[in-house]
């Protein structure tokens, strides 16, 4: 599985984020390379994932470009939690450890809204898992990275996906419940 | 890979029972039906029964349901099944949609189009409606969007609306603006030149977040432009840098407890963008870089990434020793750390900062050790980087060796790719511990760079085995080593050779196997043909060998052999092979042909080509007349086809008919037209190898190559270079000595000492005396070869030209020159310069050498009709010198009798600048061109009294024959239409962010160049000069992509192509 972020074609950030599940192929949600064929992106994710996955614990998070990501320009970051791999591919000028913690960010956040993130909440709300990328990084720039303010927008967007709903006057009760219990 | 789904999901069905349990199952009913296509998928086999899946029901649906359906098609897409006929639906939902089914829209159409993709024109109105909406997310998410993915020809529709967003009251959507701001300066920088000033309003804006994302687009302006637009920031990004590490931003910027630290590094980087090479700036910035290494003391990863960051900036800003010395403490801490990552970013941080200051590297050599032994192979391969940076000629048979012990294990391609290339690099540019291991160490490149290393790897091995160095001596003991080591090779097992091998070797034993006495040609023939009975070698392999047959078969058994082989070949249906078989049984037939296109290698220097093919003049002239179509080069061809679609750009007259000789060798690839063709329509500039082998592509080779050496010198190397022969053999001896002692220590002790003599023989011949040196007897190696070669008597100083490699090679006696000499030299030498040469241009004085009293420096100045060489010797130490003597030659240069006279000179000496010797040069034409290169290099090496390498950095040989040729367009158009001989070809530009490539580009040639710039219109420029003699060379320049077209005409055969070869080095070296 390859949850993750397109870089969308904004040359100086590239980065995706990838979500690989040691059962499954590599997948991708979003995808970084410009005008890539659908071919190049399965190709790309296939290797990313054999890059990584084979590396052991104790080594360094950084792998360096092979011919598919775009050479030496650009690097990948990586960390694994459990049985997901978040790998995000960045430029030169990027910092690595700067990335690394801003994974580190993404994935709480993703634990605060998802109440104890597992694989399963990334499949099934891609969408949101989307949304929550482009409030940190919009247009393969760093927005934000302070997880309350995070937080608070996405928070702002799922309110208002339940009162329309609630005007919608489906399942009120539920939804109240809901809201409530969150 | 249905079934790997399937495991994933076979928990699926369980869950999902739970959740319709539960009271939340009604948000989940949306998801659910997710999951039933996500059961679906587990059951599927074929890719298209996956797009039967996402394919929506048909019927009327409302927004709703095609809100799911569209999560649906996300998840197919990302599984890597195309549903681009959901693309317009996706559009279609962010138009027409609610909030909530817009955002889901939305979503689906950043995430499935890419940037040119036509429908994105569909998208334009939503999003300035949305833009204009009163809801403020569906305003974030229209911005969002624009950030994200926009067609370039719509900005100026929504520019002025997303601009008003930058003085909204919402922080978030000022943020998101000042995001897609940089979005549009990214895609069409022009289209937002207007509102810079308004950038600069959000750099102030109050709200830090604002403040913060606009940090992004002043990093990218000033990496584009150029930094002195934006140096008056300076203090306001000092300022900023220094609230923030001050602690003055809210406590929600804090990031375990360290204050906005993405913010801090981006600073950073900036500050280093603007302090670079500038002085002024760069004291602005000390004290907070002071500041923030203090502050980064908490022992967290997110404080070492910032201190990461400060470390770059310290080593890129104008250097502060204090900052500098704390810096390499920080490096310290980065390389010593246990944590796996610090380690990595210390090896990175010593490789960028080593070329400054190799002493910090002999620090750390013995980490570096334990590094290289490391289980992690991407840390393996950064030590090697640093390895590579610190290569001199003492060490650079171990790191060699190290780097193709790790290249064996190596299974990554672009790694390969990689090390193969600098190893090769390494080699050439340092051929002598001895030929055997440059043979050696090429033979190992190439057997393990197989068929993906790059192709001017093999290239230029040969053209190096093909030009020699120089002696001939030596040149012939190399070709033979060289032909010695592949007939042993053919002898074992040749199947697992690469290709590119296969081809190396038959081209070197058809060249050179003549040289080995005794050998047969026969012999060779045969064992050539063994090659051929492999069925895994490709066609172009066996041309090769072909190609190699015929030069070989001078005597009749070789002959015979020959035709043999060849004969099977004559019905082959590839034509490039049967071409070569047939070729070659007719060069066996006529003798008299054969020694005429194939002479010995040492006759091949007198073969006269006529490439203008001018014999082919009638021929072509009747076709003309028939009504053909007039020949197009392939590059030509090539970009018509490209262009087929845009308009042409190209003005000055292609219609007309282009010259035959133009593309010639450059763009043949096949070797068709090897042997006969190929040395009759080669480019006479490399004839000796041209007649051999076409498949050399020379003239967009970067030459790294020269006869003194490696061209490009890097700082740290020349000292090296300098050094005795002798004492590069120290490491190789050093390491014999130490296997005989290692046999008596215990084996810990003796690991130890292994790394010891490891790290020794690494890093011999870096950094100063005060370096700590592990095994002494390297440095007492050296100074005993020094302090023979330096004759010192008394007061009487002896500076001869063909001594002084030696006295400039000991680093001991040498003094270091004062400060107040070096003022000196900028300010007094110049004014010596005669009255007549006074006013011309001139390269800057360049101290070449100095001895214990007397220093040497020279300058050039180009004279309208010549160069002429100043030489300036002078007194550097505090008494008068009686008497100096000085003699010059030149060998390869003819020296004019104005020189001679100079030659042995006697004088009193007691002032600072003891006296200006002026070498006047009228510099042939042939200097430029035809062997020009190699005769530049050589007088350099004998006026330069010593070490080559820092002479040939003055300043590029070719700008010393060319001169601008001033020519309005008008002229220029006349003369580019009657001159016959033009070249073409595309360079790469290696600063692709640059705003005005062109013009960047064009700036370069001029100045390295001497070339007059005629005008520039739009990508183009054109562009003139002449030789000293006074034949003319115009340039024509276009920009497209990455890619610099350069076409070059003259009237002169050979001097395009020259000039490209310069101008390819100039944009390189940019």
């Amino acid at each position: 599985m390859v949850a993750g972020s397109r870089p969308t074609s904004c040359r100086n950030y590239r980065c995706w984020i990838e979500r690989l599940n040691h059962i499954t192929e590599s997948k991708t949600l979003k995808f970084a390379l410009e005008k890539t064929t659908e071919d190049m992106e399965q190709q790309i994710i296939r290797e990313t994932f054999h890059l990584v996955s084979k590396r052991d614990e104790n080594v360094c998070n950084f792998l360096e470009g092979g011919l598919l990501i775009g050479g030496s320009d650009n690097k990948l970051i990586y960390r694994h939690y459990a049985t997901l791999y978040f790998v995000f591919c960045v430029d030169s000028s990027e910092s690595e450890l700067g990335i690394l913690d801003l994974i580190q960010v993404f994935v709480e956040t993703l634990d605060k809204c998802f109440e104890n993130v597992c694989e399963l909440d990334l499949i099934f709300h891609v969408d949101k898992v989307h949304n929550i990328l482009a409030e940190m990084v919009m247009g393969g720039m760093v927005l934000e990275t302070n997880m309350n303010e995070i937080i608070t927008q996405v928070d702002a967007q799922n309110k208002m996906e339940k009162s329309e709903e609630a005007t919608l006057g489906m399942r009120v009760s539920f939804v109240t419940v809901y809201s409530i219990a969150r | 890979m249905s079934d790997v789904v399937e495991k994933t999901l076979t928990a699926l069905p369980g869950l999902l029972l739970s959740l319709d349990s539960q009271p939340g199952a009604a948000k989940l009913c949306a998801t659910s039906r997710l999951g039933s296509l996500v059961r679906s998928i587990t059951e599927l086999t074929s890719k298209n029964v996956g797009e039967e899946m996402a394919e929506p029901p048909a019927g009327p649906r409302s927004p709703k349901q095609m809100k799911e359906i569209m999560v649906r098609a996300i998840y197919c897409e990302m599984l890597g099944y195309e549903a681009s006929f959901s693309y317009i639906h996706a559009i279609k939902l962010a138009q027409q949609g609610s909030v909530l089914e817009k955002r889901v829209g939305y979503l689906a159409v950043s995430l499935f189009l890419h940037e040119s993709h036509d429908l994105l024109l569909l998208l334009v109105n939503t999003v300035l409606k949305d833009l204009q909406s009163t809801n403020l997310i569906e305003v974030c998410m229209a911005l969002t969007v624009v950030s994200q993915i926009f067609p370039k020809d719509m900005i100026p529709a929504v520019l002025p609306l997303v601009e008003d967003k930058l003085t909204h009251s919402k922080e978030i959507i000022r943020r998101k603006a000042v995001l897609a701001l940089y979005k549009f300066y990214l895609i069409a920088p022009n289209q937002v030149q207007h509102i810079h000033d308004k950038f600069r309003k959000a750099l102030c804006d109050k709200d830090p977040g604002v403040m913060t994302a606009s940090l992004h687009i002043y990093l990218k302006l000033i990496k584009v432009c150029l930094a002195s637009n934006y140096k008056d920031l300076t203090d306001s990004f000092v300022t900023i840098l220094k609230q923030v590490v001050g602690g003055k931003l809210p406590v929600d910027f804090n990031y375990h407890s360290v204050p906005a630290p993405w913010l801090q590094m981006q600073l950073l980087r900036i500050l280093a963008l603007l302090g670079k090479e500038d002085q002024r700036t760069s004291e602005m910035m000390y004290e907070v870089l002071d500041e923030s290494l203090r502050r980064a003391e908490i022992n967290h990863n997110i404080t070492y990434a910032i201190l990461y960051e400060c470390l770059k900036t310290i080593y890129t800003i104008h250097p502060k020793s204090e900052l500098l010395e704390k810096a390499a403490k920080c490096i310290g801490k980065f390389v010593l750390s246990p944590k796996i990552n610090l380690k990595y970013l210390g090896l990175k941080a010593l490789t960028y900062v080593v070329q400054q200051d190799p002493n910090l590297a002999l620090q750390h050599q013995m980490t570096i050790i334990e590094c290289l032994d490391h289980s992690d192979p991407i840390i393996k391969r950064e030590t090697l980087e640093l390895l590579y940076r610190i290569t001199n000629g003492q060490n650079v048979s171990v790191i060699v060796e190290k780097m193709l012990d790790f290249l064996r294990l190596s299974k990554d391609e672009y790694t390969t790719i990689d090390l193969v290339g600098k190893v090769a690099e390494l080699a050439e540019k340092y051929p002598f511990p001895c030929s055997v291991w440059f043979i050696q160490t090429m033979n190992a490149i190439f057997s393990i760079g197989g068929d993906v290393m790059q192709p001017d790897i093999p290239n230029n091995f040969l053209r190096l085995l093909a030009e020699g160095f120089d002696s001939d001596e030596e040149d012939r003991q190399l070709r033979l080593l060289a032909v010695d080591s592949y007939l042993s090779l053919l002898e074992c097992d040749t199947s697992g050779l690469p290709q590119r091998f296969l081809q190396v070797i038959s081209w070197v034993l058809g060249e050179f196997s003549f040289l080995k006495e005794g050998l047969e040609p026969a012999d060779v023939v045969e064992r050539l043909g063994k090659l051929l009975d492999d069925d895994a070698i490709t066609t172009e392999t066996r041309c090769w060998v072909l190609a190699a047959m015929s030069k070989l078969c001078g005597s009749s058994d070789a002959l015979c052999k020959a035709e043999k082989v060849a004969h099977k070949y004559t019905s082959c249906l590839d034509t490039a092979l049967r071409q070569q078989a047939v070729e070659l049984e007719l060069l066996g037939r006529d003798v008299d042909l054969r020694t005429r296109v194939l002479p010995q290698h040492g006759a091949r220097n007198q073969l006269e080509v006529d490439s203008s093919l001018s014999f082919l003049d009638g021929f072509v002239s009747d076709a003309l007349a028939r009504g053909a179509a007039p020949y197009k080069p392939p590059h030509q061809r090539q970009e018509e086809l490209s262009q087929e679609k845009i308009l042409n750009f190209e003005p000055y007259g292609l219609s007309l008919p282009v010259s035959l000789s133009a593309c010639s060798l450059t763009d043949r690839q096949s070797p068709t037209a090897l042997s006969l063709s190929s040395s009759l329509s080669g480019n006479s500039a490399d004839p000796p190898l041209k007649a051999g082998s076409n498949l050399l592509k020379l003239e967009g080779v970067k030459r790294v190559w020269g006869k003194q050496g490696y061209l490009p010198e890097k700082q740290a190397t020349e000292e090296a270079l300098a050094q005795e022969p002798s004492s590069i053999f120290a490491p190789s001896h050093q390491q014999a000595c130490s296997e005989s002692q290692q046999t008596t220590f215990s084996t810990i002790v003796e690991q130890d000492q292994e790394k010891r003599q490891l790290a020794s023989s690494l890093f011999v011949g870096l950094g100063s005396q005060n370096a700590p040196c592990l095994v002494r007897t390297v440095a007492q190696n050296l100074s005993d070869s020094t302090s023979e070669a330096v004759p010192a008597v008394g007061n009487t100083e002896v500076v001869e030209a063909s001594e002084v490699s030696s006295l400039s090679g000991g680093s001991g006696p040498l003094a270091q020159p004062s400060s107040q000499v070096e003022r000196g030299l900028e300010s007094d030498l110049p004014s010596r310069l005669p009255a007549t040469l006074v006013g011309l241009l001139r390269s800057d004085v360049e101290e070449l050498c100095s001895g214990e009293s007397l220093s040497l420096s020279a300058c050039k100045v180009f004279d309208a009709d010549a160069l002429v060489l100043a030489i300036f010797l002078s007194n550097i130490s505090d008494s008068s010198i009686q008497e100096v003597s000085c003699l010059i030659s030149s060998e390869q240069l003819k020296v004019p009798e104005m020189c001679s006279t100079f030659s042995v000179l006697s004088f009193y000496l007691n002032e600072f600048v003891l006296f200006s010797l002026f070498v006047c040069f009228s510099l042939c034409l042939n200097h430029l061109y035809s062997e020009g290169v190699a005769q530049c290099q050589g007088w350099e090496e004998h006026l330069n009294l010593g070490e080559a390498s820092l002479y040939h950095s003055v300043s590029p040989p070719a700008s010393c024959s060319c001169r601008p040729l001033p020519l309005t367009t008008e002229e220029y158009g006349k003369m580019w239409l009657s001159f016959s001989h033009d070249v073409k070809q595309n360079l790469m530009l290696l600063k692709h962010e640059e705003e005005d490539q062109l013009e960047a580009a064009l700036t370069a040639l001029k100045e390295k160049l001497c070339l007059h710039i005629v005008d520039v219109i739009g990508a183009e420029g054109i562009m003139a000069c002449q030789l000293v003699s006074g034949r003319p060379c115009l340039l024509h320049c276009h920009t497209h992509g990455g890619m610099l077209a350069i076409w070059l005409r003259s009237p002169i055969a050979d001097l395009p192509d020259c000039l490209l070869y310069h101008c390819q080095k100039a944009i390189q070296e940019r």
